[in-house]
């Protein structure tokens, strides 16, 4: 029985936590500052929108932790000590490890912008930006949030909730556009008009300005417009959050660089989620992968290897997923922004300009390499099965009713898109596969 | 727009607080026209009137102390009858010690005919009942005379108890009716007068008030979950809003069902209704049934507007607000007015608790082909239609989309949805319980069967007639009613449905046995958020299944659908599919690196 430290508690460090549980009877101790209990991160927005509270955002009831003997210490990390095996910590204690895992996450980036530190001002990564928003946009009517990406857009939506006026400065002539095609980035860029958001593309910031109690009063465009605002959101990506470990044996680039194995430099020493950089990205991957789901496997990965069944980290074929206001959006295999050289791709929309499918596929043999899907639901499974036995994409249209995963009586759009497939395609006609509503019911 | 909605709510406000008023607004005088049209027995009633003689015709203006007058009348009737038909103690010992002799102890009738021996009524009255109640005693012997005077004081009891108060007075039951009735035709005043301008002044502008609040929330924004601000609202959260809507439901029931006699003023207003429908006057369970379909009615407007992106949604709730208005309200209401029995087609034992009770299966059996056809209709949902349904769809086919307290839960308990205890303890506390309302049902109607095929009111020293009493008052008026609907500001509006029906009980073991229904959860997608969770009115940690990629089969889920509504990454799906498929190994799709099981 060894005794396993995990700096963090969020979905990377937890699941190491449970899968470690399940395997050995190691002692397990999970140090965190931000709260006592796991939380799931990408609920913070509904707590501020009252949707939910904290309460509801723990996926496991607190008597969990020790009923699976899993030891939560609410503390602040300070320093690593690799040479004697143990973490100092805030408090003044020390704590001895004998395997650490460090599942860090994240802190929210700023570019040396002028008056980015004032009251005021602040992105949104963890339960203290929270309670510094609440704290901060009482009374508020005007903000404006810096950066379109997936939490600029949450962001706008959890102040629009509390009938707050927001400009939404994106860099980008499109929204998202570094990782959606044109025509997905524009149906969202509507979407947002829809929601009266005061959509700015295109459009930079230069400068905070300051009121006399040193609290954000307005925002200066690169077009040297000033926006007026009494709160200033700072979207514009993480970065790992390992300041603490500079200046110590552990090698670090951006992240704690790990190999597969998730293994560090030094031995006995783990680092998975945000916080890791992969020295061999994966084909088609980035380095640092910070999002719920890779960090989740990466959790169940190590927890093998920390028991000695060493087990390398294999994610498998891509998945993401995410909601703009009411557009859901699921991705399945790779589709990238602009298409690349071998690759093809197939778009429909709905006529409301709400709904749309992307499949991109080789050229050449017309495997289907990846699909977008908003405001239609697919299934994961299908659609997985599908990119590894490498389908091509009649295959995939054909079979597309299998695929669905909307709810009951919802509108299908099979038809119309077999339809406008085949009118654009004339040399690669494709037959729907059958499925009325009596074969659903009693398949 | 939002002019509209401040109208509107001003509107519903001021036209529920006057049907709050007119609870209070009643005036009473109580009249020989009135005795005579509510106490059939002319000796009874002459009593009575005797009784009353004090305020007879005067006038009241205040529900509670008219009934408090009714009350006291009704104790001093009853009182004076034992105190005129009772065997008195002195009448015990003369027996006593006539029965006493040659250090012997014999009691015979004889005693009794002797004692009684006058040809008056009072005299012929204890004659005759200590005859019917206490000839068993007749030749019997004692070895003490307290012997024999406590044998004599049991009698004379049970006579006070079951022979005079219902032959001279007025028996619990009856004062309950006769309060009822009394107070209703003693009343006066303008509700009385102008019942329809009543309506009209309350449930119209009610609904006209709400549906202004309700529907400019079409505009508010584009369809979709719509969830603002919900845990602020101290209306939705147990803050003061909830907690005196929460007290209001609940006093609303206990006067309803226990103390209809106050509410007679809100009886009269909706009599105009009832007289449209069936062609005589309703009484509380018709104003019962009134508002009742109202509140499915416009507060399943509400509901399809805030769920207006998902058809799913939309059909469920016109299907319960049919349910109710067709089913529930009116067909049972036109039956009556052609003379048939009271039947509601969509209700099912053991939900329909009284189902078996002796008076409607006569009221059943004594109707003819309808009436027969309305039985084997009755007992073909309880054994065919709720287990086939259950197979092919779930539960749901019942729980959220035909019965009424289900579709009162769906509408105007959607706002309390996410009240619901969702932990492990609350889960255990629901198996228990609402097994055990079932088991209770199951055991009350074989007692009720028993007693209906034998004629034979006691089993192992129970009788069936106070078992089936306390159902009625602690599950169906007491759980069902009080609890079921007045906790939804505190616990959700599923408490009833949750803990206590033993319907959904039923269903639920069928659902989870035997049922090709389940929650599909897609794939590695759940990023563990609780939306599905919180809004789950079933009190089910949906999550705790869809983080881990295992289906969700459970007794309790009524498939309303609202987690699969509210989850922000399309993870949950109600399907119905192949039974092989339903219990799916946890594994999370997406890593390649191993197929763990979660």
């Amino acid at each position: 029985m060894k005794k396993i430290v995990i700096i963090g508690n969020g979905i990377s460090g937890i699941t190491a936590a449970r899968h470690i549980r399940k395997l050995s009877d190691h002692q397990i101790t999970i140090i965190s500052a931000e709260t006592d209990h796991f939380f799931s991160r990408t609920a913070l927005m509904y707590i501020y929108m009252g949707h939910m509270k904290y309460e509801n955002t723990k996926p496991y009831e607190d008597w969990f932790w020790k009923k699976n003997r899993i030891d939560l210490l609410r503390a602040y990390v300070e320093k690593v000590d690799f040479n004697s095996k143990s973490l100092q910590l805030a408090n003044g204690d020390t704590v001895p490890y004998d395997d650490l895992i460090l599942a860090t996450g994240s802190k929210s980036n700023k570019f040396g912008w002028p008056g980015q530190d004032l009251k005021g001002v602040q992105g949104l990564y963890n339960f203290q930006d929270l309670e510094s928003m609440e704290e901060h946009t009482q009374g508020v009517d005007r903000a404006v949030v810096v950066g379109g990406g997936l939490i600029g857009v949450e962001m706008v939506e959890m102040l629009m909730s509390r009938n707050i006026k927001v400009t939404f400065l994106v860099r980008e002539p499109s929204f998202w556009n570094i990782v959606l095609p044109p025509e997905e980035s524009d149906l969202i860029n509507r979407h947002i008009l829809e929601h009266h958001v005061d959509l700015r593309l295109s459009t930079e910031l230069k400068e905070i300005l300051a009121d006399d109690d040193g609290r954000a009063r307005a925002v200066i465009t690169n077009e040297g417009e000033e926006i007026k605002c009494q709160f200033v959101g700072l979207t514009v990506g993480v970065s790992p959050n390992v300041d603490f470990l500079r200046d110590s044996e552990l090698e670090l680039d951006r992240g704690i660089l790990v190999n597969e194995y998730l293994e560090t430099n030094i031995p006995n020493v783990y680092a998975l989620g945000d916080c890791a950089q992969f020295r061999q990205p994966f084909p088609n991957r980035r380095p640092i992968e910070q999002v719920w789901y890779t960090g989740r496997m990466m959790g169940e990965a190590v927890s093998r290897t920390v028991c000695d069944i060493k087990t390398a980290y294999k994610p498998g074929i891509w998945f993401n997923s995410a909601k703009f206001f009411d557009i859901e959006y699921q991705t399945y295999g790779h589709v990238w922004s602009q298409l690349k050289e071998n690759e093809d791709q197939f778009y429909w929309e709905h006529d409301s300009g709400k709904k749309c499918i992307k499949f991109v596929f080789d050229k050449n043999d017309r495997t289907l390499l990846g699909i977008n899907t908003f405001g239609i639901r697919l299934r994961h499974e299908v659609f997985n099965r599908w990119l590894s036995e490498k389908r091509d994409v009649n295959f995939v249209l054909e079979n597309l009713r299998e695929a669905n995963f909307d709810p009951e009586f919802f509108k299908r759009h099979e038809e119309e898109i077999v339809e406008s497939y085949n009118a654009q395609h004339p040399e690669n006609q494709v037959i729907l596969k059958k499925g009325g509503l009596l074969s659903r019911i009693f398949a | 727009m939002k002019l509209i909605k401040w109208t509107g709510l001003v509107i519903f406000l001021a036209a529920f607080s006057l049907f709050t008023g007119v609870f209070f607004l009643s005036q009473f005088k109580l009249t020989n026209e009135v005795l005579e049209e509510t106490i059939a027995d002319e000796s009874k009633r002459n009593a009575f009137s005797k009784e009353a003689a004090t305020y007879k015709g005067n006038e009241y203006a205040s529900n509670f102390v008219f009934v408090r007058e009714l009350s006291a009348t009704f104790e001093r009737v009853n009182e004076k009858a034992l105190k005129t038909y009772s065997i008195s103690e002195a009448e015990i010992n003369t027996l006593v010690e006539r029965s006493s002799g040659d250090g012997q102890i014999e009691f015979s009738l004889s005693l009794i005919d002797e004692l009684f021996g006058g040809e008056d009524e009072i005299n012929q009255y204890k004659r005759k009942t200590f005859t019917d109640y206490g000839n068993w005693l007749d030749g019997r012997q004692f070895n003490t005379a307290e012997e024999l005077k406590t044998q004599l004081t049991n009698v004379v009891d049970n006579i006070r108890k079951y022979g005079i108060i219902n032959q001279k007075g007025f028996d619990k039951y009856q004062v309950k009716n006769l309060k009822y009735a009394i107070a209703k035709a003693s009343s006066y005043g303008p509700v009385k007068d102008q019942p329809i301008l009543f309506i009209f002044l309350t449930f119209i502008a009610s609904i006209i008030g709400a549906l202004l609040y309700i529907l400019p929330k079409v505009k508010e924004g584009p369809p979709g979950i719509k969830n603002n601000r919900i845990y602020f609202d101290p209306m939705k959260n147990v803050g003061w809003l909830g907690i005196l809507t929460g007290t209001y439901l609940i006093a609303f029931y206990i006067f309803l069902y226990y103390y209809p006699e106050y509410m007679t003023n809100w009886i009269i207003m909706v009599d105009p209704v009832s007289f449209f429908l069936k062609g005589s006057a309703g009484g509380r369970f018709f104003l019962y049934g009134f508002i009742y379909t109202l509140c499915i009615l416009v507060m399943g407007v509400r509901m399809i507007i805030k769920y207006r992106h998902s058809k799913y949604q939309i059909i469920r709730t016109i299907s319960v607000m049919f349910f109710q208005t067709a089913f529930a309200f009116l067909i049972p209401e036109i039956l009556l007015r052609l003379n048939k029995p009271y039947f509601d087609f969509k209700n099912i034992w053991p939900l329909d608790y009284d189902f078996f009770f002796n008076n409607e299966l006569d009221a059943l059996i004594n109707s003819g082909g309808l009436g027969i056809f309305m039985l084997g209709w009755g007992i073909g949902l309880i054994l065919l239609g709720v287990p086939i349904f259950v197979y092919f769809f779930g539960k749901r086919w019942y729980c959220s989309w035909v019965c009424g307290c289900g579709g009162l839960a769906e509408t105007l308990g959607d706002p309390y949805r996410q009240l619901s205890d969702k932990s492990l303890k609350a889960w255990k506390v629901e198996r228990i319980l609402i097994h055990f309302v079932l088991v209770f049902a199951i055991v009350m109607t074989a007692g009720v069967l028993y007693t209906y095929f034998t004629g034979v009111s006691e089993i192992f020293g129970f009788s069936t007639y106070s078992i089936r009493e306390t159902y009625g008052a602690w599950i169906g008026a007491g759980f069902a009613g009080v609890v079921g609907t007045g906790f939804y500001p505190f616990m959700g509006n599923r408490v009833w449905c949750r803990f206590g029906c033993p319907l959904a009980a039923y269903l639920g073991l069928v659902q989870r046995f035997k049922s090709r229904f389940r929650i599909t959860t897609n794939g590695g997608q759940c990023i563990s958020c609780g939306n599905c969770s919180t809004y789950c009115e079933m009190g089910i940690d949906v999550r705790w299944y869809a983080q881990r990629g295992q289906n969700i089969v459970r007794s309790s889920c009524v498939g309303c659908g609202v987690c699969s509504a509210v989850c922000p990454r399309g993870v949950l799906n109600l399907e119905n599919a192949d039974e092989g498929s339903r219990f799916n190994e946890p594994i999370l799709i997406g890593n390649d690196s191993v197929k763990l099981s979660q």
